[in-house]
């Protein structure tokens, strides 16, 4: 166990187009980031489904009231503020801390249990 | 009852027992373990020959994983102890409380000589099939020793390989059991028209092999001998009840493990279902049965009281392109029965009902030809006839409405559901098919009922839902509609106004195709750009590994050496993969989203353009070199093909759209698999339209002939317009066709006829269209806001991806397999990282050939 407890700066927050993921590498690890009305989140890039690295190129949206990004190689829906993917049982995505600071975009990698 | 249940086999019914004991233990009071013998989970043995029309492993998967239950793949049982309660297989013991047997069948082959040579198979598991398919490579001629249900979808399988095929047959007629002798023959007109070849009441006597040693001819009893270099076994099923036998449990009368209408054998922890279950001494070798039999054990388990209700002998299928059904007393066995039959060679149809002896209850029938009619009469066994017996058997199935069944009627008899269970689902909010089959499962096994299902909506005056998505009730044409006709520009206007929430991967896409449709600015402007599927996001292909390809256009298939030469060029210094595309045009793969940017700025400078491969658009239009080289041509196809090219480029629809121009009847540039497609005569032009090859191809149809350039370019041009704003979403033109109310008729009328007082309109949209195009790539290029987006990281824009890595795989670079993840995330996670692809194995393709040089 040795990820970082601290907030790691990463981009501005006009930097981030509403509805739209984009990917940021925090300490060596992969974030999809994500600007949407209901706040920001901040989830693994890793597609657990495809192995490829690319949940923030994934069209942003909603299943009932819950925020969602769909993995844009098989479409699976995952919640984007528990990592919870809606439609493959027992799969989920790592979700990591993000805030927004003076402008800034901020991100914590989570800590695995 | 509670503890260690263990289940032997994982085939339909052992997979449906463990679905339906977890429904009714959710507190896991058992703890499952179930043996499979096979190395894959339970999948969809019905529809196993769907495996030859290209339906993989995955689709026909039924396996679902539930919480406590072990599922030991490739780990078949060996023997049972009932003293100690354990079952043993090669590797250890699994202790039990319960156990239950589900081993199925395995196919009967007939102690002849010769049965055990290469090139003998049987048709039971996926496994056998693919070995078929294999052996079948470059053999000529093939034979099925059986002409019953089976073996008549193994010939079907031959043929579909392109193999002869001859079907033996011991008794007189095909499918002896579900039809009689006059459907029986009708059946055979059929299957001999399709050239197979048909030898009834003969018995194979000799299995006979050639120099080779492998199978080469079947020696009939009649003297004759037929030629068979593939020889498949279908000569029905015998109850896997070996382990039952030596375990010292009583057996039935012809085999398998015989048990009480509770399911339960002698041994009081020890039960049976399915094909291995031999039901108050009888065996049933239907699927329908079997999930009566799993569901009486999940009940009796967690502490219920059910029976067996009975077997449902009804079985509909499809074979050879012929439909065929029979249910209840087929034969009119029941003393006193009637018969009303139908017969007609010019439709080839034949129906036969059997009726009480007052000829006022339906007791059974055999359908042969057109089976429309047979959810409802089947679901009407045992009760009042639901119309007069011609009107039910007339070929239209005109008077057969699931409306008309009573309550207790079964609608689905795979799954024991009846109309008074279908019309409590109704009742209790389901609105639509699928959600009538989550439910209440009608419909989730043949599918048979789906049509009732629809009907039984329609008669309990339910609306069937035609949204999009949850977002929006409106179907995609009436949103386009709705786009043009209030000029609405932006998708949050639009869901505001006309839906709900905040949009999906279904609806978003649309909009944005509707929008670029009705020529809203560039697709990555503004909130546009939050709509589009990645594909459009980066103007480029996502791949499997994260990675985009590129694929400049090629209007025609025409290119000069020069481009040629940049493309090389480009594709070398970026280190691409090349590889010549279906479409006459070329794609170069594993570009990394910041390489974007750069290798389109080379293309463009050179004069390329975007191809639009990755979009909902037109992509290519084939062509053959036409009359300018060829010796066959008539007329100028290539000329034609670019300029068809160069005008719908960019146009944005609901589903890709290909096109293709031939120079003359052969046909080289396959213009009729494609969504519209142009050959040429002597006079003109011929327009194909509504074909598409993919996974159920279809040959355009024609649709006008002998069109001067002008009136081709025209009709084209409504036919897309048309084709946009009507079509549902990733409907293609084949399926808009079809679709359509009046079909290819009404689309003539429409755009040639004008009978809606639309082409002005339909002309106008795409004179905008070609006026307003504009190369996307050159304007992403020009603009630096929209260059931003073309960064691995938004926080290290000059580092690459380090999880896009390649290997050289014949002198390029391709994916590495399962991807590489970063030393850190692995060691964060402690998980694996593999990505989840059960059930498939790539195939070695290296034949030890001599290596082309490079």
């Amino acid at each position: 166990m040795n990820g970082t407890l601290t907030w790691t700066p990463v981009c501005r927050l006009d930097r981030l187009e509403p509805d739209r993921g984009v990917a940021a590498l925090v300490d060596g690890v992969q974030v999809a980031l994500f600007r949407t009305a209901d706040g920001l989140f901040a989830i693994d890039n890793h597609d657990p489904v495809s192995g490829a690295y690319v949940l923030s190129r994934g069209i942003v949206g909603s299943r009932g009231d819950v925020p969602t990004v769909a993995s844009p190689l098989h479409k699976q829906v995952y919640d984007l503020r528990t990592g919870r993917c809606l439609d493959l049982p027992g799969v989920s995505v790592t979700r990591h801390a993000v805030r927004c600071r003076d402008g800034l975009v901020e991100v914590r990698l989570r800590q695995e249990d | 009852m509670n503890g260690d249940l263990v289940v032997i086999g994982n085939g339909m019914v052992g997979q449906r027992f463990v679905d339906a004991l977890r429904a009714r233990d959710p507190h896991g009071r058992w703890r499952v373990t179930v043996l499979a013998e096979e190395g894959r989970p339970a999948y969809d043995r019905v529809r196993l020959s769907a495996f030859f029309d290209g339906v993989d492993a995955d689709a026909l998967n039924l396996h679902t994983p539930h919480e406590g239950v072990r599922l030991r793949l490739g780990e078949p049982a060996t023997a049972i102890d009932r003293d100690r309660r354990v079952v043993s297989t090669a590797t250890g013991e699994h202790r039990y409380d319960a156990l239950v047997l589900a081993t199925g069948s395995y196919p009967f082959v007939p102690p002849v000589p010769g049965a055990d040579l290469p090139g003998v198979f049987v048709y039971r598991t996926l496994d056998d099939l693919a070995a078929i398919r294999e052996y079948a490579r470059g053999r000529r001629a093939g034979a099925v020793i059986g002409g019953g249900l089976l073996g008549l979808e193994a010939a079907n399988a031959l043929r579909l390989l392109g193999l002869s095929t001859d079907v033996v047959e011991f008794a007189p007629r095909l499918m002896p059991v579900q039809v009689d002798p006059a459907g029986g023959a009708m059946l055979r007109r059929y299957v001999e028209e399709l050239g197979v070849r048909t030898h009834l009441g003969v018995a194979t006597t000799a299995i006979r092999p050639g120099p080779d040693g492998a199978v080469a001819a079947l020696e009939l009893s009649d003297g004759r001998t037929v030629d068979a270099e593939l020889v498949v076994v279908a000569a029905g099923i015998r109850p896997r009840d070996e382990l039952a036998r030596a375990a010292g449990l009583t057996l039935g009368p012809r085999g398998g493990v015989l048990v009480d209408d509770t399911c339960r054998s002698a041994d009081e922890r020890i039960w049976a279902v399915g094909e291995c279950a031999a039901v108050d001494g009888t065996c049933h070798g239907l699927v329908a049965p079997g999930y009566a039999t799993a569901e009486v054990v999940a009940d009796r388990l967690v502490g219920g009281a059910a029976t067996f209700p009975g077997a449902d002998t009804a079985t509909k299928l499809k074979l050879l392109g012929v439909d065929v059904a029979s249910f209840g007393d087929a034969h009119g066995t029941t003393p006193g029965c009637l018969d009303v039959t139908f017969t007609d060679p010019a439709t080839r149809v034949y129906a036969k009902l059997v009726l009480s002896d007052d000829a006022r209850t339906l007791l059974g029938g055999v359908l042969v030809g057109d089976a429309s009619a047979y959810p409802t009469l089947r679901a009407s066994v045992g009760g009042p006839l639901p119309a007069a017996p011609l009107a039910l058997l007339a070929p239209d199935g005109g008077g057969a409405d699931a409306g008309a069944l009573p309550a207790t009627a079964q609608v689905c008899s795979c799954n024991a559901v009846t109309r008074g269970d279908v019309d409590a689902a109704i009742a209790g909010g389901c609105a639509d098919v699928p959600s009538l089959k989550a439910c209440t499962r009608a419909g989730t096994s043949c599918g048979s009922c789906v049509p009732m299902l629809k009907q039984l909506l329609d008669a309990a005056g339910v609306a069937q839902s035609t949204a999009l998505c949850e977002h929006f009730d409106a179907t995609r044409r009436e949103l386009f509609e709705i786009v043009r006709v209030r000029r609405i520009r932006t998708f949050s206007r639009l869901v505001a106004e006309h839906g709900r929430g905040r949009g999906c991967d279904i609806c978003k896409p649309v909009v944005a195709s509707i929008l670029a449709s009705l020529g809203a600015g560039h697709v990555l402007d503004g909130e546009q750009a939050s709509l589009q599927d990645t594909n459009d996001h980066f103007l480029a292909n996502l791949q499997r590994d994260g990675s985009y390809s590129v694929v400049p256009r090629i209007p025609g298939g025409e290119i000069t050496p020069e481009k040629l030469i940049v493309i090389g060029e480009v594709a070398r210094d970026f280190k691409l993969y090349t590889k010549i595309t279906g479409g006459q045009r070329i794609d170069l793969f594993g570009a990394r989203v910041e390489q974007l940017p750069q290798i389109w700025r080379r293309l463009v400078d050179a004069g390329f353009e975007s191809g639009h491969a990755y979009g909902k658009a037109l992509r290519t239009v084939k062509s053959c070199v036409g009359e300018t080289w060829c010796r066959y041509g008539v007329q100028d196809s290539v000329g034609l093909a670019v300029a068809l090219e160069l005008r719908y480029r960019g146009l944005r629809a609901p589903h890709k759209i290909k096109s293709a121009v031939s120079g003359c009847a052969r046909e080289c540039a396959e213009a009729r698999s494609k969504d519209f497609g142009i050959i040429a005569t002597e006079t003109g032009w011929n327009l194909y339209v509504g074909g598409n090859g993919g996974f159920r191809p279809r040959h355009a149809d024609l649709f006008a002939s002998d069109l001067s350039t002008d009136a081709l370019i025209q009709l084209i041009d409504r036919f897309l317009i048309y084709y946009i704003r009507t079509a549902d979403r990733l409907q293609r033109t084949a399926a808009w066709i079809e679709a359509m109310d009046g079909g290819l008729d009404h689309l003539r009328a429409v755009i040639v006829d004008d009978s809606l007082g639309l082409c002005a309109d339909l002309d106008a949209a795409m004179a905008h269209h070609v006026g307003s195009y504009s190369d996307e790539w050159r304007d992403v290029l020009d603009d630096p806001e929209r260059l931003r987006r073309f960064t691995s990281f938004v926080n290290a824009p000059d580092v690459p991806d380090p999880s896009i890595t390649f290997a050289l795989e014949r002198g390029q670079p391709v994916p590495i397999r399962g991807g590489t993840p970063t030393a850190r995330d692995d060691e964060r996670s402690g998980r694996e990282r593999e990505p989840v692809e059960a059930g498939r194995r790539r195939q070695q393709v290296a034949l030890g050939l001599p290596e082309v040089r490079r």
